[in-house]
Protein backbone atom coordinates (compact mmCIF):
# COMPACT_ATOMS: atom_id res chain seq x y z
CA UNK A 1 0.00 0.00 0.00
CA UNK A 2 2.77 2.38 1.00
CA UNK A 3 4.67 1.39 -2.12
CA UNK A 4 1.68 2.16 -4.30
CA UNK A 5 1.34 5.61 -2.77
CA UNK A 6 5.02 6.19 -3.33
CA UNK A 7 4.69 5.10 -6.94
CA UNK A 8 1.79 7.45 -7.61
CA UNK A 9 3.62 10.33 -5.92
CA UNK A 10 6.67 9.57 -8.02
CA UNK A 11 4.62 9.59 -11.19
CA UNK A 12 3.01 12.89 -10.20
CA UNK A 13 6.39 14.49 -9.63
CA UNK A 14 7.53 13.13 -12.96
CA UNK A 15 4.61 14.80 -14.72
CA UNK A 16 5.25 18.06 -12.89
CA UNK A 17 8.87 18.01 -14.00
CA UNK A 18 7.84 17.36 -17.60
CA UNK A 19 5.54 20.38 -17.44
CA UNK A 20 8.62 22.43 -16.56
CA UNK A 21 10.71 20.86 -19.30
CA UNK A 22 8.45 21.45 -22.28
CA UNK A 23 8.59 25.19 -22.66
CA UNK A 24 10.06 27.47 -25.27
CA UNK A 25 13.83 27.87 -24.78
CA UNK A 26 14.94 31.16 -23.22
CA UNK A 27 17.75 31.52 -25.69
CA UNK A 28 17.39 29.76 -29.03
CA UNK A 29 21.05 30.07 -29.91
CA UNK A 30 22.22 28.33 -26.74
CA UNK A 31 19.48 25.72 -27.14
CA UNK A 32 20.67 24.80 -30.63
CA UNK A 33 24.21 24.42 -29.42
CA UNK A 34 23.12 22.19 -26.56
CA UNK A 35 21.01 20.13 -28.96
CA UNK A 36 23.91 19.52 -31.34
CA UNK A 37 26.08 18.53 -28.42
CA UNK A 38 23.50 16.04 -27.14
CA UNK A 39 22.95 14.62 -30.62
CA UNK A 40 26.62 13.87 -30.68
CA UNK A 41 26.94 12.33 -27.23
CA UNK A 42 23.63 10.46 -27.15
CA UNK A 43 23.22 9.60 -30.83
CA UNK A 44 26.47 9.50 -32.77
CA UNK A 45 28.39 7.93 -29.92
CA UNK A 46 25.89 5.05 -29.89
CA UNK A 47 26.37 4.13 -33.54
CA UNK A 48 29.16 1.65 -32.92
CA UNK A 49 27.40 -0.40 -30.25
CA UNK A 50 24.14 -0.49 -32.23
CA UNK A 51 26.05 -1.50 -35.36
CA UNK A 52 27.93 -4.33 -33.66
CA UNK A 53 24.94 -5.77 -31.85
CA UNK A 54 22.81 -5.60 -35.00
CA UNK A 55 25.36 -7.36 -37.22
CA UNK A 56 25.91 -10.18 -34.78
CA UNK A 57 22.27 -10.74 -34.00
CA UNK A 58 21.50 -10.64 -37.74
CA UNK A 59 24.06 -13.35 -38.40
CA UNK A 60 22.94 -15.41 -35.44
CA UNK A 61 19.23 -15.27 -36.27
CA UNK A 62 19.67 -16.47 -39.86
CA UNK A 63 22.14 -19.15 -38.87
CA UNK A 64 19.73 -20.41 -36.21
CA UNK A 65 16.84 -20.40 -38.67
CA UNK A 66 18.86 -22.35 -41.21
CA UNK A 67 20.00 -24.92 -38.68
CA UNK A 68 16.66 -25.38 -36.93
CA UNK A 69 14.37 -25.25 -39.96
CA UNK A 70 16.31 -27.76 -42.03
CA UNK A 71 13.34 -29.83 -43.09
CA UNK A 72 12.71 -29.64 -46.88
CA UNK A 73 8.99 -28.98 -46.34
CA UNK A 74 9.89 -25.34 -45.47
CA UNK A 75 10.08 -23.12 -48.55
CA UNK A 76 13.31 -21.23 -49.20
CA UNK A 77 11.75 -17.82 -48.73
CA UNK A 78 10.92 -18.56 -45.09
CA UNK A 79 14.44 -17.66 -43.90
CA UNK A 80 14.65 -14.18 -45.38
CA UNK A 81 11.03 -13.50 -44.52
CA UNK A 82 11.36 -14.52 -40.87
CA UNK A 83 14.63 -12.67 -40.49
CA UNK A 84 13.09 -9.48 -41.84
CA UNK A 85 9.99 -9.74 -39.67
CA UNK A 86 11.98 -10.51 -36.53
CA UNK A 87 14.39 -7.65 -37.08
CA UNK A 88 11.87 -5.02 -38.07
CA UNK A 89 9.12 -5.78 -35.66
CA UNK A 90 10.90 -6.74 -32.50
CA UNK A 91 14.66 -6.90 -32.47
CA UNK A 92 15.63 -3.52 -33.86
CA UNK A 93 13.11 -1.32 -32.11
CA UNK A 94 12.79 -3.09 -28.78
CA UNK A 95 16.04 -4.90 -28.08
CA UNK A 96 18.16 -2.05 -29.40
CA UNK A 97 16.05 0.31 -27.28
CA UNK A 98 17.00 -1.76 -24.23
CA UNK A 99 20.65 -1.38 -25.18
CA UNK A 100 20.22 2.34 -25.69
CA UNK A 101 18.47 2.52 -22.32
CA UNK A 102 21.54 0.96 -20.74
CA UNK A 103 23.86 3.37 -22.46
CA UNK A 104 21.94 6.65 -22.54
CA UNK A 105 19.72 6.48 -19.46
CA UNK A 106 22.67 5.93 -17.17
CA UNK A 107 24.58 8.70 -18.86
CA UNK A 108 21.75 11.20 -18.62
CA UNK A 109 20.83 10.48 -15.02
CA UNK A 110 24.37 10.40 -13.67
CA UNK A 111 25.24 13.61 -15.47
CA UNK A 112 22.18 15.46 -14.13
CA UNK A 113 22.64 13.92 -10.69
CA UNK A 114 26.20 15.14 -10.45
CA UNK A 115 25.11 18.59 -11.55
CA UNK A 116 22.48 18.52 -8.84
CA UNK A 117 24.78 17.55 -5.98
CA UNK A 118 27.52 19.98 -7.00
CA UNK A 119 24.92 22.79 -6.89
CA UNK A 120 25.30 23.55 -10.61
CA UNK A 121 21.54 23.29 -11.03
CA UNK A 122 21.02 25.69 -8.12
CA UNK A 123 23.50 28.06 -9.75
CA UNK A 124 21.47 27.98 -12.96
CA UNK A 125 18.26 28.64 -11.06
CA UNK A 126 19.75 31.62 -9.23
CA UNK A 127 20.85 33.10 -12.55
CA UNK A 128 17.22 32.99 -13.67
CA UNK A 129 17.66 30.09 -16.07
CA UNK A 130 14.83 27.53 -16.32
CA UNK A 131 17.23 24.76 -15.39
CA UNK A 132 14.86 21.88 -16.13
CA UNK A 133 14.15 23.06 -19.62
CA UNK A 134 17.72 24.18 -20.31
CA UNK A 135 19.27 20.88 -19.26
CA UNK A 136 16.64 18.29 -20.11
CA UNK A 137 14.84 19.45 -23.26
CA UNK A 138 17.89 19.14 -25.57
CA UNK A 139 18.47 15.61 -24.28
CA UNK A 140 14.90 14.50 -24.96
CA UNK A 141 14.82 16.02 -28.42
CA UNK A 142 18.24 14.60 -29.28
CA UNK A 143 16.98 11.12 -28.36
CA UNK A 144 13.79 11.62 -30.36
CA UNK A 145 15.79 12.56 -33.44
CA UNK A 146 18.67 10.11 -33.27
CA UNK A 147 17.09 6.91 -31.94
CA UNK A 148 14.78 6.38 -34.97
CA UNK A 149 17.77 6.90 -37.28
CA UNK A 150 19.77 4.39 -35.26
CA UNK A 151 16.94 1.89 -35.57
CA UNK A 152 16.74 2.28 -39.34
CA UNK A 153 20.46 1.64 -39.48
CA UNK A 154 20.04 -1.33 -37.18
CA UNK A 155 17.35 -2.93 -39.37
CA UNK A 156 19.49 -2.49 -42.44
CA UNK A 157 22.66 -3.78 -40.85
CA UNK A 158 21.03 -6.78 -39.20
CA UNK A 159 19.50 -7.89 -42.49
CA UNK A 160 22.91 -7.59 -44.13
CA UNK A 161 24.28 -9.59 -41.22
CA UNK A 162 21.65 -12.21 -42.03
CA UNK A 163 23.02 -12.40 -45.57
CA UNK A 164 26.46 -13.03 -44.17
CA UNK A 165 25.01 -15.76 -41.97
CA UNK A 166 23.34 -17.39 -44.95
CA UNK A 167 26.59 -17.34 -46.88
CA UNK A 168 28.58 -18.94 -44.08
CA UNK A 169 26.16 -21.84 -43.75
CA UNK A 170 25.99 -22.16 -47.54
CA UNK A 171 22.72 -24.08 -47.91
CA UNK A 172 20.70 -21.03 -48.91
CA UNK A 173 21.28 -19.05 -52.10
CA UNK A 174 21.48 -15.29 -51.92
CA UNK A 175 18.60 -15.03 -54.40
CA UNK A 176 16.36 -17.11 -52.15
CA UNK A 177 17.29 -14.98 -49.14
CA UNK A 178 16.47 -11.72 -50.94
CA UNK A 179 13.26 -13.21 -52.30
CA UNK A 180 12.27 -13.93 -48.75
CA UNK A 181 13.20 -10.39 -47.69
CA UNK A 182 10.99 -8.92 -50.40
CA UNK A 183 8.02 -11.21 -49.89
CA UNK A 184 4.90 -9.35 -48.86
CA UNK A 185 6.76 -6.27 -47.73
CA UNK A 186 4.58 -3.45 -46.48
CA UNK A 187 5.81 -0.08 -45.32
CA UNK A 188 3.61 -0.40 -42.29
CA UNK A 189 6.25 -2.61 -40.66
CA UNK A 190 8.82 0.16 -40.88
CA UNK A 191 6.36 2.74 -39.61
CA UNK A 192 5.54 0.40 -36.76
CA UNK A 193 9.21 0.14 -35.87
CA UNK A 194 9.67 3.90 -35.97
CA UNK A 195 6.59 4.60 -33.87
CA UNK A 196 7.89 2.14 -31.30
CA UNK A 197 11.36 3.61 -31.04
CA UNK A 198 9.95 7.12 -30.97
CA UNK A 199 7.91 6.24 -27.90
CA UNK A 200 10.87 4.44 -26.33
CA UNK A 201 13.15 7.41 -26.90
CA UNK A 202 10.78 9.58 -24.90
CA UNK A 203 10.53 6.94 -22.18
CA UNK A 204 14.30 6.56 -21.86
CA UNK A 205 15.19 10.24 -21.87
CA UNK A 206 12.41 11.44 -19.58
CA UNK A 207 12.75 8.72 -16.95
CA UNK A 208 16.51 9.16 -16.82
CA UNK A 209 16.19 12.94 -16.60
CA UNK A 210 13.64 12.68 -13.82
CA UNK A 211 15.87 10.33 -11.82
CA UNK A 212 18.91 12.54 -12.19
CA UNK A 213 17.33 15.95 -11.89
CA UNK A 214 15.40 15.24 -8.70
CA UNK A 215 18.24 13.43 -7.00
CA UNK A 216 19.01 14.20 -3.35
CA UNK A 217 22.13 13.18 -1.48
CA UNK A 218 25.64 12.30 -2.52
CA UNK A 219 27.68 10.22 -4.93
CA UNK A 220 26.19 6.94 -3.71
CA UNK A 221 22.79 8.26 -4.65
CA UNK A 222 24.04 9.09 -8.15
CA UNK A 223 24.91 5.43 -8.64
CA UNK A 224 21.62 4.22 -7.20
CA UNK A 225 19.51 6.56 -9.30
CA UNK A 226 21.37 5.84 -12.51
CA UNK A 227 20.82 2.11 -12.03
CA UNK A 228 17.19 2.80 -11.22
CA UNK A 229 16.78 4.83 -14.38
CA UNK A 230 18.05 1.95 -16.52
CA UNK A 231 15.89 -0.66 -14.79
CA UNK A 232 12.76 1.46 -14.83
CA UNK A 233 13.09 2.51 -18.44
CA UNK A 234 13.62 -1.15 -19.45
CA UNK A 235 10.47 -2.18 -17.61
CA UNK A 236 8.41 0.64 -19.04
CA UNK A 237 9.73 -0.15 -22.54
CA UNK A 238 8.58 -3.76 -22.21
CA UNK A 239 5.15 -2.65 -21.02
CA UNK A 240 4.80 -0.25 -23.93
CA UNK A 241 6.05 -2.94 -26.31
CA UNK A 242 3.02 -5.00 -25.37
CA UNK A 243 0.65 -2.06 -25.56
CA UNK A 244 1.84 -0.82 -28.95
CA UNK A 245 1.97 -4.31 -30.44
CA UNK A 246 -1.59 -4.97 -29.31
CA UNK A 247 -2.78 -1.67 -30.75
CA UNK A 248 -1.17 -2.16 -34.15
CA UNK A 249 -1.51 -5.86 -34.82
CA UNK B 1 18.05 46.99 0.47
CA UNK B 2 16.91 43.56 1.52
CA UNK B 3 14.62 43.28 4.51
CA UNK B 4 14.03 40.00 6.29
CA UNK B 5 10.86 39.76 8.38
CA UNK B 6 10.07 36.93 10.79
CA UNK B 7 11.65 34.28 8.60
CA UNK B 8 11.54 30.68 9.84
CA UNK B 9 12.50 27.51 8.07
CA UNK B 10 11.93 23.89 9.01
CA UNK B 11 13.40 20.72 7.56
CA UNK B 12 10.87 18.13 8.65
CA UNK B 13 10.60 18.52 12.41
CA UNK B 14 13.88 20.37 12.70
CA UNK B 15 13.70 24.14 13.01
CA UNK B 16 16.78 25.46 11.21
CA UNK B 17 15.89 29.17 11.20
CA UNK B 18 13.63 30.76 13.76
CA UNK B 19 12.12 34.21 13.47
CA UNK B 20 14.95 36.07 11.77
CA UNK B 21 14.47 39.84 11.49
CA UNK B 22 17.16 41.95 9.88
CA UNK B 23 18.08 44.33 7.09
CA UNK B 24 20.86 44.18 4.52
CA UNK B 25 21.78 47.64 3.37
CA UNK B 26 22.59 49.06 -0.02
CA UNK B 27 26.22 49.70 -0.91
CA UNK B 28 27.45 47.86 2.17
CA UNK B 29 29.00 44.50 2.90
CA UNK B 30 26.43 42.77 5.08
CA UNK B 31 27.89 39.83 6.96
CA UNK B 32 26.18 36.78 8.33
CA UNK B 33 28.48 35.07 10.79
CA UNK B 34 28.07 32.01 12.93
CA UNK B 35 29.35 28.55 13.69
CA UNK B 36 29.27 25.73 11.19
CA UNK B 37 25.73 24.36 11.06
CA UNK B 38 24.13 27.48 12.49
CA UNK B 39 21.98 28.01 9.42
CA UNK B 40 23.90 30.58 7.37
CA UNK B 41 23.66 28.74 4.07
CA UNK B 42 20.00 27.95 4.62
CA UNK B 43 19.26 31.63 5.29
CA UNK B 44 21.10 32.62 2.14
CA UNK B 45 19.26 30.03 0.06
CA UNK B 46 16.00 31.41 1.45
CA UNK B 47 17.09 34.88 0.35
CA UNK B 48 17.70 33.77 -3.23
CA UNK B 49 14.51 31.65 -3.09
CA UNK B 50 16.18 28.31 -3.62
CA UNK B 51 14.35 27.41 -0.42
CA UNK B 52 10.95 28.84 0.46
CA UNK B 53 10.75 29.99 4.09
CA UNK B 54 7.92 28.38 6.03
CA UNK B 55 7.08 31.69 7.67
CA UNK B 56 7.92 35.32 7.10
CA UNK B 57 8.64 37.73 4.30
CA UNK B 58 11.70 38.82 2.37
CA UNK B 59 11.65 42.25 0.70
CA UNK B 60 13.96 43.09 -2.20
CA UNK B 61 13.55 46.86 -2.18
CA UNK B 62 9.87 47.12 -3.16
CA UNK B 63 9.46 43.51 -4.26
CA UNK B 64 8.22 40.93 -1.77
CA UNK B 65 9.53 37.48 -2.58
CA UNK B 66 6.46 35.60 -1.39
CA UNK B 67 4.13 37.68 -3.57
CA UNK B 68 6.06 37.29 -6.80
CA UNK B 69 4.80 34.89 -9.42
CA UNK B 70 7.19 32.62 -11.29
CA UNK B 71 7.89 35.10 -14.05
CA UNK B 72 8.57 37.98 -11.69
CA UNK B 73 10.84 35.75 -9.66
CA UNK B 74 12.85 34.96 -12.78
CA UNK B 75 13.17 38.67 -13.49
CA UNK B 76 14.36 39.33 -9.96
CA UNK B 77 16.94 36.60 -10.31
CA UNK B 78 18.54 38.36 -13.22
CA UNK B 79 19.52 41.04 -10.71
CA UNK B 80 21.13 38.46 -8.43
CA UNK B 81 24.67 37.17 -8.46
CA UNK B 82 25.57 34.30 -6.20
CA UNK B 83 28.74 32.59 -5.16
CA UNK B 84 28.10 29.09 -3.82
CA UNK B 85 30.01 27.55 -0.96
CA UNK B 86 31.44 24.91 -3.31
CA UNK B 87 31.89 27.21 -6.32
CA UNK B 88 29.33 25.35 -8.47
CA UNK B 89 31.12 26.06 -11.74
CA UNK B 90 29.72 24.30 -14.82
CA UNK B 91 32.26 21.56 -15.32
CA UNK B 92 31.50 20.96 -18.99
CA UNK B 93 32.42 24.54 -19.88
CA UNK B 94 35.72 26.38 -19.95
CA UNK B 95 36.38 29.20 -17.50
CA UNK B 96 35.54 31.72 -20.19
CA UNK B 97 32.27 30.02 -21.08
CA UNK B 98 31.39 29.83 -17.41
CA UNK B 99 31.75 33.56 -16.90
CA UNK B 100 30.14 34.35 -20.24
CA UNK B 101 27.17 32.08 -19.61
CA UNK B 102 24.88 34.45 -17.68
CA UNK B 103 25.66 37.30 -20.09
CA UNK B 104 25.06 35.15 -23.13
CA UNK B 105 21.82 33.78 -21.76
CA UNK B 106 20.09 37.09 -21.16
CA UNK B 107 21.99 40.03 -22.54
CA UNK B 108 22.22 40.43 -26.24
CA UNK B 109 25.75 41.66 -26.67
CA UNK B 110 28.24 40.67 -29.33
CA UNK B 111 31.05 38.25 -28.74
CA UNK B 112 33.74 40.91 -28.57
CA UNK B 113 32.02 42.84 -25.79
CA UNK B 114 31.46 39.63 -23.86
CA UNK B 115 35.10 38.65 -24.25
CA UNK B 116 36.10 42.03 -22.90
CA UNK B 117 33.79 41.64 -19.93
CA UNK B 118 35.21 38.16 -19.23
CA UNK B 119 38.76 39.45 -19.33
CA UNK B 120 37.81 42.34 -17.09
CA UNK B 121 36.15 40.06 -14.51
CA UNK B 122 39.04 37.62 -14.56
CA UNK B 123 41.50 40.44 -14.09
CA UNK B 124 39.58 41.69 -11.07
CA UNK B 125 40.02 38.33 -9.37
CA UNK B 126 43.69 38.18 -10.40
CA UNK B 127 43.29 35.30 -12.82
CA UNK B 128 44.05 36.67 -16.26
CA UNK B 129 44.94 34.19 -18.97
CA UNK B 130 43.15 31.04 -17.83
CA UNK B 131 40.22 31.55 -20.22
CA UNK B 132 40.51 28.25 -22.03
CA UNK B 133 41.06 25.97 -19.05
CA UNK B 134 38.39 23.78 -17.48
CA UNK B 135 37.31 24.05 -13.82
CA UNK B 136 38.82 20.64 -13.07
CA UNK B 137 42.23 21.89 -14.21
CA UNK B 138 42.53 24.73 -11.69
CA UNK B 139 42.91 24.74 -7.92
CA UNK B 140 40.03 25.02 -5.45
CA UNK B 141 40.89 28.60 -4.55
CA UNK B 142 41.06 29.55 -8.19
CA UNK B 143 37.65 27.95 -8.75
CA UNK B 144 36.29 30.16 -5.96
CA UNK B 145 37.68 33.22 -7.63
CA UNK B 146 36.28 32.22 -11.02
CA UNK B 147 32.93 31.75 -9.31
CA UNK B 148 33.17 35.30 -7.99
CA UNK B 149 34.01 36.51 -11.49
CA UNK B 150 30.93 34.71 -12.80
CA UNK B 151 28.74 36.18 -10.05
CA UNK B 152 29.76 39.75 -10.91
CA UNK B 153 29.75 39.27 -14.69
CA UNK B 154 26.21 40.56 -15.17
CA UNK B 155 26.65 43.51 -12.80
CA UNK B 156 24.04 42.30 -10.33
CA UNK B 157 22.17 44.58 -7.94
CA UNK B 158 22.29 41.98 -5.20
CA UNK B 159 25.37 39.88 -4.57
CA UNK B 160 25.34 36.81 -2.33
CA UNK B 161 28.58 35.14 -1.30
CA UNK B 162 28.56 31.91 0.68
CA UNK B 163 31.95 31.75 2.36
CA UNK B 164 33.93 33.51 -0.35
CA UNK B 165 37.27 32.85 1.30
CA UNK B 166 37.03 29.45 2.89
CA UNK B 167 39.81 27.34 1.45
CA UNK B 168 41.93 30.33 0.48
CA UNK B 169 45.24 31.44 1.96
CA UNK B 170 45.13 34.59 4.18
CA UNK B 171 46.63 36.81 1.49
CA UNK B 172 44.21 35.78 -1.25
CA UNK B 173 41.37 35.99 1.26
CA UNK B 174 42.14 39.62 1.86
CA UNK B 175 42.34 40.27 -1.87
CA UNK B 176 38.92 38.68 -2.30
CA UNK B 177 37.46 40.60 0.65
CA UNK B 178 38.79 43.86 -0.73
CA UNK B 179 37.48 42.99 -4.16
CA UNK B 180 33.98 42.34 -2.86
CA UNK B 181 34.09 45.52 -0.81
CA UNK B 182 35.26 47.58 -3.78
CA UNK B 183 32.61 46.20 -6.11
CA UNK B 184 29.95 46.76 -3.49
CA UNK B 185 30.87 50.39 -2.99
CA UNK B 186 31.58 51.10 -6.62
CA UNK B 187 28.28 49.82 -8.01
CA UNK B 188 26.21 50.39 -4.88
CA UNK B 189 25.32 46.71 -4.63
CA UNK B 190 23.56 45.07 -1.72
CA UNK B 191 26.06 42.42 -0.76
CA UNK B 192 25.38 39.60 1.68
CA UNK B 193 28.31 37.48 2.79
CA UNK B 194 28.36 34.30 4.86
CA UNK B 195 31.59 33.84 6.69
CA UNK B 196 33.27 32.56 9.81
CA UNK B 197 36.57 34.20 9.04
CA UNK B 198 37.49 36.79 11.68
CA UNK B 199 39.71 38.64 9.24
CA UNK B 200 36.75 39.34 6.98
CA UNK B 201 34.68 40.36 9.94
CA UNK B 202 37.19 43.03 10.96
CA UNK B 203 38.00 43.97 7.37
CA UNK B 204 34.60 44.38 5.72
CA UNK B 205 31.99 43.90 8.46
CA UNK B 206 30.00 47.06 7.91
CA UNK B 207 26.86 45.35 9.06
CA UNK B 208 27.21 42.12 10.99
CA UNK B 209 24.49 39.59 11.83
CA UNK B 210 25.52 36.87 14.23
CA UNK B 211 23.45 33.72 13.93
CA UNK B 212 23.48 31.02 16.55
CA UNK B 213 21.38 27.86 16.35
CA UNK B 214 19.15 29.40 13.72
CA UNK B 215 18.44 32.54 15.68
CA UNK B 216 19.68 36.06 15.16
CA UNK B 217 21.74 36.60 18.30
CA UNK B 218 23.45 39.92 17.75
CA UNK B 219 23.66 42.78 15.24
CA UNK B 220 26.38 45.36 14.86
CA UNK B 221 29.51 46.24 12.91
CA UNK B 222 33.29 45.94 13.09
CA UNK B 223 33.54 48.85 15.51
CA UNK B 224 31.54 47.24 18.24
CA UNK B 225 31.94 43.52 17.52
CA UNK B 226 34.94 43.19 19.86
CA UNK B 227 33.42 44.84 22.88
CA UNK B 228 29.95 43.41 22.94
CA UNK B 229 28.87 41.60 26.08
CA UNK B 230 27.02 38.85 24.28
CA UNK B 231 28.44 35.61 25.64
CA UNK B 232 27.81 33.47 22.57
CA UNK B 233 29.28 36.09 20.27
CA UNK B 234 32.35 36.42 22.46
CA UNK B 235 32.75 32.65 22.53
CA UNK B 236 32.57 32.64 18.76
CA UNK B 237 35.02 35.49 18.24
CA UNK B 238 37.58 34.90 20.95
CA UNK B 239 38.19 31.24 20.37
CA UNK B 240 41.50 31.33 18.53
CA UNK B 241 44.85 32.19 20.06
CA UNK B 242 45.16 35.21 17.81
CA UNK B 243 41.81 36.74 18.61
CA UNK B 244 42.20 36.03 22.33
CA UNK B 245 45.03 38.54 22.35
CA UNK B 246 42.61 41.22 21.26
CA UNK B 247 40.33 40.60 24.16
CA UNK B 248 42.19 41.82 27.26
CA UNK B 249 42.68 45.28 25.76
CA UNK B 250 38.95 45.68 25.54
CA UNK B 251 38.42 44.36 29.03
CA UNK B 252 40.75 47.00 30.46
CA UNK B 253 38.86 49.81 28.81
N1 LIG C 1 18.43 20.18 2.72
C1 LIG C 1 18.48 20.03 4.05
N2 LIG C 1 17.72 19.09 4.64
C2 LIG C 1 17.74 18.92 5.98
N3 LIG C 1 18.50 19.63 6.82
C3 LIG C 1 19.29 20.58 6.30
C4 LIG C 1 19.33 20.83 4.89
N4 LIG C 1 20.21 21.83 4.65
C5 LIG C 1 20.69 22.18 5.86
N5 LIG C 1 20.16 21.44 6.85
C6 LIG C 1 20.44 21.58 8.28
O1 LIG C 1 20.37 22.95 8.60
C7 LIG C 1 21.39 23.29 9.51
C8 LIG C 1 22.12 24.51 9.01
O2 LIG C 1 22.84 24.19 7.85
P1 LIG C 1 23.66 25.26 7.02
O3 LIG C 1 24.13 24.59 5.81
O4 LIG C 1 22.85 26.49 6.87
O5 LIG C 1 24.89 25.57 7.97
P2 LIG C 1 26.01 26.68 7.78
O6 LIG C 1 25.79 27.69 8.84
O7 LIG C 1 26.01 27.15 6.38
O8 LIG C 1 27.32 25.87 8.10
P3 LIG C 1 28.75 25.92 7.38
O9 LIG C 1 29.47 27.05 7.96
O10 LIG C 1 29.36 24.62 7.77
O11 LIG C 1 28.52 26.03 5.93
C9 LIG C 1 22.29 22.09 9.67
O12 LIG C 1 22.04 21.53 10.94
C10 LIG C 1 21.85 21.14 8.60
O13 LIG C 1 21.86 19.84 9.09
MG1 LIG D 1 27.30 26.96 4.75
Amino acid sequence: MKKLRYLIEDFGNYLLLMKEVFRWPQNMHIFKRQLLFEIRTLGLDSILIVFLVSVFVGVAVVVQLLINLENPIYPDWIYGFSARKTMMLEFSPTIIALILAGKCASKISSELGTQRISEQIDALEVMGVHSASYLILPKIIACMITFPLLIIMSIFVSILGGAVGAMTIGTLSMAAYTDGLRLEYHNIDLIFAIVKIFVYSIIISTIASYRGYTLKGGSVEVGIQSTKSVVQSCIVIMIFDLIITNLFM
Amino acid sequence: MIKVEHVSKYFGEKKVLSDINTEFENGKCNLIIGKSGSGKTVLMKCLVSLYTPDEGYIHFDDRILRHLNKKEKMLLRKDIGMLFQGGALFDSMTIEENIMFPIRMFQLSDYKTMRKRVDFCLERVNLSGINKQYPSEISGGMQKRVAIARAIATQPKYLFCDEPNSGLDPQTSIVIDQLIKEITHEYNITTVINTHDMNSVMEIGENINFINQGQLWWKGNYHNVLNSNNTELNDFIFCSALTKRLKPQNDHE
